[in-house]
């Protein structure tokens, strides 16, 4: 069983070396569906922060009436969390509205003056609720409208913004299906090409698999090496995939930076660098022992 | 060992080989003769497992080659050597790698192909070709290659088809002047051929198909042309 694996493995390091021009074309096709694959998945990931950003910046404050008392408003907090739509809920004092409403003003004279006139603390105490999805906000906002709370919520933000956030949440929607779709349609037309290059690189080896089969040799004999070519193929794919991938992530992360400050994506390449050659691995691969598996299978029953 | 029983091959409606039976007793050199499209190639690539007869049976050994499916065909070739006139070796191997591919597919220990494929080589007359590739040999050697391929699993039966077609008449010589040796040490030889010189000089079994008809068979026979 070894003797025939090694023997199988010789083969297809033989047939790899021998056939190097075929090889390195084939090699050449496989690493642009890998360049695509790999560029898909920064895209990705570049695509999901932005909208994990955006997606933060929304969330819907309740303000409640003056003179609610604090344990009723902690009440609706904690039932707030019960929700399984909602993310996470921040209970804003009167006082801790203030501070923040200062901080962010610091030198505006105006404002400083005003509050100074008015005395009293003018702000609400509120609560800062944010969903797990956008779409959530709708349910959030219902439970909000229940009327056992229309005794302590002066205003829901979500009335005024609904149609600000139902446009974002659509937006993120067909942002990420639109990703997907393309993903699948690009990865397909990566794998199809590479297809058709192996199917041509195993063509012109279709009378040597007649003769390997007259002098007695069993499919798996005969399977064998094209496999491990495909092996190659994927593995020499993956590889250079990575490598030449790499000064591109490089140059393109400060424009990306510039875009989106959180995003730093050559540091997310590096940190990421061994998963992403796993992906590039199991596809490239994927492509080449399938595609010669299923080309081979069509020389052997013919 | 091998034995045609009824055998018939159509395609279409065109009748190839009609209603053939004959059998191969062991060691024995038997010339197939006709004209082109005889019927001598269909009948050995039934024999091989290449094409399935449309009716008869085809027994080779323990092997009721009709019945036999792709998975099992390997098995039954490891049985035979087979030669043919455009010498099918791989072209991207060597003159030694081709020889040590038949001996690897069939499973022989690395000890054993070290020893072997050398001297068969050398017996073929081909020393000094060893690492030539197949595109650096003549013909002649090609098909001494392909002989040495064949001979090298001490096979049950050698089925050469049209060996010389494409050989000068020297080359020719040598390689049946190799087939008859290696029938003398025992391994039996079918021959397809439609070279007179040969048939009469050889002097063996003759199996004469025409128009996919066995019309003669004939021990140390001659080729006679209807």
């Amino acid at each position: 069983m070894l003797t025939t694996l090694y023997r199988i493995a010789k083969y297809g390091f033989q047939n790899f070396l021998r056939n190097y021009l075929v090889s390195i074309a084939t090699i050449l096709v496989l690493l642009l569906a890998v360049v695509v694959f790999e560029s898909l998945i920064l895209f990705g990931v570049v695509g999901e922060k932005a909208i994990s950003l955006v997606q933060d910046k929304i969330d819907i404050s309740v303000d409640f009436l003056e003179g609610t008392p604090e344990d009723e408003m902690l009440k609706l907090k904690s039932s707030l969390e019960g929700l399984q739509e909602v993310k996470a809920v921040e209970y804003v004092s009167k006082d801790e509205a203030l501070k923040r409403f200062k901080d962010k003003h610091p030198e505006d004279s105006d404002i400083s003056k005003a509050l100074e006139e008015l005395g009293d603390n003018p702000l609400r105490a509120s609560l800062n609720i944010k969903a797990y999805d956008p779409k959530d906000y709708k349910a959030v906002a219902a439970y909000l409208g229940n009327e056992s709370f229309k005794n302590i919520i002066e205003n829901i933000s979500y009335n005024q913004n609904q149609l600000v956030i139902d446009r974002l949440a659509k937006i993120m929607d067909i942002g990420r299906q639109a990703g997907f779709v393309l993903t699948l349609l690009l990865a397909t037309v990566a794998s199809v090409v590479s297809f058709n290059t192996i199917l041509l690189a195993i063509y012109s080896n279709k009378d040597e698999i007649g003769i390997m089969r007259l002098v007695g040799a069993s499919n798996a004999f005969i399977r064998g090496p094209y496999i491990v070519v495909g092996v190659i193929y994927g593995l020499s794919a993956a590889l250079i995939g990575v490598l030449i991938t790499a000064p591109f992530v490089y140059l393109i992360s400060p424009v990306i930076k510039v875009l989106i400050p959180e995003m730093n994506i050559w540091s997310y390449f590096l940190s990421h660098i061994f998963g992403i050659f796993g992906y590039n691995l199991l596809f490239a691969v994927t492509i080449g022992v399938v595609s010669s598996f299923i080309v081979v299978r069509r020389y052997l029953k013919g | 060992m091998i034995t045609f029983n009824n055998v018939s091959k159509r395609y279409g409606a065109n009748e190839v080989v009609r209603d053939v039976s004959f059998k191969i007793n062991p060691g024995e050199f038997v010339s197939l003769v006709g004209r082109s499209g005889a019927g001598k190639s269909t009948l050995i690539k039934m024999l091989i497992g290449e094409e399935l007869p449309s009716k008869g049976r085809v027994i080779f050994g323990q092997y009721e080659v009709n019945k036999m499916n792709q998975s099992e065909l390997p098995e039954l070739r490891r049985h035979m050597g087979i030669i043919f006139q455009d010498f099918r070796l791989l072209a991207k191997k060597t003159a030694y790698e081709n020889v040590v591919f038949a001996m690897e597919v069939a499973g022989r220990p690395q000890a054993e192909i070290d020893e072997i494929t050398p001297q068969v080589l050398d017996l073929v007359g081909l020393s000094g070709k060893y690492n030539n590739f197949i595109s650096e040999l003549s013909g002649g050697e090609k098909q001494r290659v392909a002989i040495a391929r064949a001979m090298v699993n001490h096979p049950d039966v050698i089925v050469a088809d049209e060996p010389t077609g494409n050989l000068d008449p020297i080359n020719t010589w040598g390689i049946i002047n190799l087939l008859t040796k290696i029938n003398e040490l025992g391994t039996t030889v079918i021959l397809a051929t439609h070279n007179k010189d040969i048939v009469n000089q050889i002097e063996k079994r003759v199996l004469s198909m025409e128009d996919g008809r066995l019309i003669r068979d004939e021990e140390k026979g001659k080729y006679i042309l209807v």
